[in-house]
């Protein structure tokens, strides 16, 4: 088991580097020149020729990217040129509310998803199996940005439900201790019941409308899978022996169908990190997300590169954790390593 | 025939709902079997064997029905029974092994928990000792080094040990009723013989009634009592074992018999029977399916079939018999 994750993480240092080159080269090739944007619209040539020297932009490219490299091995991602701040502290404080709602939104889309698609296999053919294809219908034909809209104008405009789209806590609440950077995390440990539910408010819309998303996927695989599992030989010898439907369908037949659907969350989660971007941006939520859309807006080199490496990162880290889980759960995948 | 047979199936038919149509299975199926007794079911692939197996288990797929019958079995009728008294029932008091071993054991579950999973559900060990008792069979089904093949899962083992634990779970409970499906089918010609003699052993030792489904007309003459010979979902014979293999009645049990390469026939001679089975969707069916194919077919066999005895616990279904 741990060769095998050995293994996996040495074949995703490639796609570390080769994610290194690519945002480096993209940033450098993007339009938009970030010496002429911070000089602003009245400075002279030499004013803008000043601060590129400044920024070392105007080097060549191969030395820029020597010392991009040397940053990056001493943990430096460079400074944002618009806040000024380090891009590491900035992306380590944003971290916790991208995470928080990603995470969040998983959980409700596998805990919604997975009991509907048993049920819709199981109960082939009825109500719920119909309400099954409506919803992951529904799920895939909505995209985030959209759901998250509707959502911000029903729920906060019109109804008053929610509170207004604007970050992880209102601002009559003071954040509560940093432990774990989740707000609902952090402020059920010390058992700061207002501020739980003033995030938990907060949270509820943009990561519904990401789990709207995610769980279309989810639900239509484990359905799929279940439907095949149970009609498998290893099922009728399940049925042959006597066993009873709940052994039958969770322990025989589900612990089987399980395999894809795991599959499948690694790529919903990594479609998660994506859609990220475009539901913070909506809701106002101080992650990752937003902090790469405004960075991006005003050619600011360092913190897209930071976020770009982050999110590869995140996504090899993603992997193997599915690889593994994977190997828990299936015998023949810990063999083969 | 003075005592009652463990299991005795009567005038059962199935059908198949399909979207090109109804297809009717199996139509006035019935056969007995003794305690203590091997019958066999023969037929080409497509006669309805398993399916009447599936029917009395009452493991058939969603779409199949059963539209007549009975199946008696410790004087209840197994085809009358709820989901869960027959639930109950499987796994217990008549159990199942199927072919392609390999596929038919769970594949991300250790063998010995397959096992305990069954003594457990019906009380034969509990939670605790289930191991132990599963190790037990695992002896029992004579598998080398129990205590690690237990922790074995089905990909680990050959089919023939597979076939084994499929044994071993089906026995688990001393059912009075096995059905062997086509146990030896994919196995090679030793570990063929080598389960066909522990499944009549175990069999024997138990005084249990065995179904043993099967293609194979001399595997089903060495091993069993009595032989049912089915064709497109009807039984054409029945007959104790040597006296079908030696002389046959019905037109089609002599084409399978010629088909059969063994003692009487060599690889030279061998026939194979001309036609195929009919298509059970065609609403005109014949009463005897086998007559499209029949070499001596007479105008009569356009009639219901017949049941004629013909001789000690023989039957068989033609109007004109060899």
């Amino acid at each position: 088991m741990l060769n095998l994750l050995l293994s996996r993480l040495a074949t995703a240092i490639p796609s570390i580097v080769g994610v290194v080159v690519v945002t480096f080269m993209l940033t450098r090739l993007l339009p938009g020149d970030p010496a002429a944007y911070f000089a602003g619209l009245a400075a002279s040539p030499q004013a803008i020729a000043e601060i590129r020297a400044k920024l070392g932009l105007d080097k060549s490219l191969p030395e820029q990217f020597v010392g991009y490299i040397g940053d990056l091995l001493h943990g430096n991602l460079g400074n944002s040129l618009s806040t000024g701040q380090p891009v590491v502290v900035e992306i380590a404080t944003r971290l916790p509310a991208s995470a928080e709602l990603t995470l969040f939104a998983l959980i409700v889309a596998v805990a919604i998803a997975i009991p509907l698609g048993v049920l819709a296999a199981v109960k082939q053919g009825t109500w719920i199996d119909h309400t099954c294809r409506i919803v992951t219908t529904a799920g895939v034909s909505l995209p985030v940005f959209f759901t998250g809209l509707l959502f911000a104008y029903v729920f906060y405009y019109l109804l008053q439900w929610a509170p207004a789209p604007t970050g992880r806590l209102d601002v009559f609440l003071s954040p509560p201790t940093h432990i774990t950077g989740f707000y609902l995390i952090d402020s059920a440990l010390t058992g700061n019941l207002e501020t739980l539910w003033g995030a938990l408010r907060q949270l509820a819309l943009p990561a519904i409308s990401m789990a709207i998303f995610s769980l279309a996927p989810l639900a239509r695989m484990t359905r799929g899978s279940m439907l095949a599992v149970l009609g498998s030989d290893f099922i009728r010898t399940a049925r042959a022996s006597g066993l009873s439907p709940r052994t039958v369908i969770f322990t025989y037949a589900f612990r089987n169908a399980v395999l894809p659907v795991i599959t499948t969350l690694g790529m919903v989660f990594s479609f998660l990190l994506g859609a990220n971007v475009l539901v913070e941006t909506v809701f106002a939520w101080p992650g990752i997300g937003l902090y790469a859309v405004n960075a991006l807006i005003t050619s600011d080199y360092a913190p897209v590169q930071g976020f770009v490496l982050t999110m590869a990162i995140l996504y090899v880290a993603l992997n193997l954790t599915i690889d593994f889980v994977y190997g828990l759960v299936d015998p023949r995948v810990r063999l083969d390593s | 025939m003075s005592t009652v047979p463990a299991l005795a199936v009567e005038d059962l038919s199935v059908e198949f709902r399909t979207r090109s149509g109804i297809v009717k299975v199996l139509e006035h199926v019935g056969f007995s079997v003794d305690k203590g007794e091997t019958v066999a079911l023969v037929g080409e692939s497509g006669s309805g064997k398993s399916v009447t197996a599936f029917a009395v288990m009452g493991i058939l797929d969603a779409a199949g029905k059963v539209t007549s019958g009975r199946a008696m079995f410790g004087g209840a009728d197994l085809l009358a029974l709820g989901e869960r008294d027959l639930a109950e029932q499987r796994g217990r008091e008549l159990s199942m092994i199927f072919q392609n071993p390999r596929t038919a054991l769970n594949p991300i579950r250790r063998v010995g928990l397959q096992i305990a999973d069954v003594l457990v559900r019906h009380g034969g060990a509990t939670r605790n000792d289930a191991p132990q008792a599963a190790i037990e069979m695992l002896k029992k089904v004579r598998i080398p080094d129990p205590e690690r093949r237990a922790e074995a899962y089905p990909f680990e083992l050959s089919g023939g040990m597979c076939q084994r634990i499929m044994i071993a779970i089906a026995l688990a409970c001393r059912p009075a009723l096995l059905i062997a499906d086509e146990p030896t089918t994919g196995l090679d010609v030793t570990t063929q013989a080598v389960i066909m003699d522990l499944i009549g052993e175990l069999a024997g030792e138990a005084g249990m009634a065995t179904i043993f489904i099967t293609h194979d007309l001399a595997l089903a003459a060495e091993y069993c009592d009595r032989i049912v010979v089915m064709h497109a979902g009807h039984i054409v014979e029945a007959a104790p074992g040597r006296d079908l293999f030696t002389h046959p009645r019905h037109p089609y049990s002599a084409k399978l018999l010629a088909a059969t390469p063994g003692e009487t026939v060599s690889l030279e001679n061998m026939a194979s029977i001309p036609g195929g089975l009919p298509d059970l969707r065609r609403s005109d069916l014949p009463a005897c399916r086998y007559s499209d194919r029949c070499e001596r077919r007479l105008g009569q066999c356009a009639q219901p079939l017949p049941q004629r005895t013909v001789g000690e616990r023989r039957v068989v279904a033609c109007w004109n018999p060899l």
